[in-house]
């Protein structure tokens, strides 16, 4: 057989099949971010007296190593953590200086005064799981969330955690300052204060 | 059938490689963008747990990631089973957390120092002993903003696994 000469190849759909393929990856690969719940840990300082806080103004919840927790001295389904944190927080139980105009909550006088006095207080154990810990944690930002959106909703309309959104986005189109005010408004309405004690040994 | 008869001029006709510079660019550039430089491989189990009061992380060269669980099926031998933590590459123990801190800050520029999170990457069945032994490791260091990186999900499927 004689050899024969080699047919020139066409390269003109070289560039249709890398095109096909930058395509293909660009639809299939996505660039994934971690999402979490956000936290500030307490600096570390001298030791020092706490300030005094009413008794009815804390809101103690215990975690044991079983993932049962133990709300305000009674057992509780994590399902009902969240509202019974709403019902804490936003009672408004208090009078004169410390009244809470903006609160719906039943205004009893054995539970917190307004919000921005409610100290929630989040124990556990050494043994606790930490992803009761966190379903724990999630819940009570759950709360804090709910309030806070009602009230940005009350105010300006929108809900917090939205504003909080647009905050971060770096394509927001509108008044930053005017963004950060606001949300700076309801922080105060709503301040999170979530005290973690040290886990205890055993 | 005159037209498989018609190349008959001699010689290898040379092929075009001009677009070929085209190709390897547009592939070179394509990778460039999308492939995130990924230095660390987990040593330890990793399952996150599910939350969905969350915030999504940008910024990912602010982020210091601490591992924490398990040593996987192939380490256990030489890590044991207790829950151990992981940074960068290695196992590591408590201790070794202010020195990593410092040579992640060292490492970045001054103004952003300040905007730094240690992401908290922490298997569901981990202790919270060795959590808050960590956090009170980041404390020391003075490392206060975490963040606790968990999967999307209600928060109520973390406690399914159970019977």
């Amino acid at each position: 057989m004689a050899r024969r000469n080699a047919p020139e190849v066409n390269a003109g759909s070289m560039a249709d099949i890398a095109f096909l393929l930058l395509i293909f990856f660009l639809v299939t690969t996505t660039i994934e971010t971690d999402i979490g719940i956000n936290r500030k840990l307490p600096p570390i300082q001298d030791q020092q007296d706490p300030p005094p806080l009413k008794e009815r103004n804390i809101f103690i919840v215990l975690i044991n190593s079983n993932g049962d927790l133990l709300v305000e001295d009674d057992p509780m389904e994590l399902k009902d953590l969240k509202q019974s944190a709403i019902q804490f927080l936003d009672n408004g139980g208090g009078t004169g200086d410390e009244k809470c105009d903006y609160c719906r909550g039943p205004r009893d006088t054995s539970s917190s005064d307004n919000p921005i006095k409610a100290v929630i207080s989040l124990q556990n154990n050494r043994l606790t799981k930490y992803s009761d810990y966190i379903a724990v944690q999630n819940e009570l930002i759950a709360a804090y969330n709910f309030l806070r959106n009602r009230e940005a909703n009350r105010l300006f309309g929108v809900d917090f955690t939205e504003m909080e959104k647009a905050y971060k986005n770096p394509e927001y189109q509108g008044n930053k300052d005017k963004l950060k005010e606001r949300i700076q408004v309801i922080k105060d309405m709503y301040p999170q204060k979530l005290s973690e004690a040290e886990p205890k040994r055993t | 059938m005159s037209k498989f008869k018609k190349k008959k001029d001699g010689g290898i006709p040379a092929i075009s490689t001009a677009s070929l510079p085209d190709i390897v660019f547009m592939l070179l550039f394509f990778f460039m963008v999308v492939t995130v430089m990924r230095d660390t491989s987990i040593k330890v189990k990793n399952t996150l747990p599910f939350a969905d009061q969350v915030e999504k992380l940008e910024k990912k060269d602010l982020i210091m990631y601490i591992y924490a669980g398990e040593p996987s099926d192939r380490y256990k031998e030489v890590a044991g089973t207790e829950a151990r933590i992981q940074l960068n590459d290695k196992f590591a123990s408590l201790k070794d957390i202010k020195q990593f801190v410092f040579e992640e800050r060292e490492s970045t520029r001054d103004e952003l120092r300040q905007a730094m999170i240690a992401g908290l990457k922490v298997d569901m069945e981990t202790n919270m002993g060795l959590v808050s032994d960590i956090k009170t490791e980041l404390r020391e260091a003075e490392a206060l903003k975490i963040t606790y990186i968990t999967r999307p999900g209600e928060a109520a499927r973390n406690l399914q696994r159970r019977y």
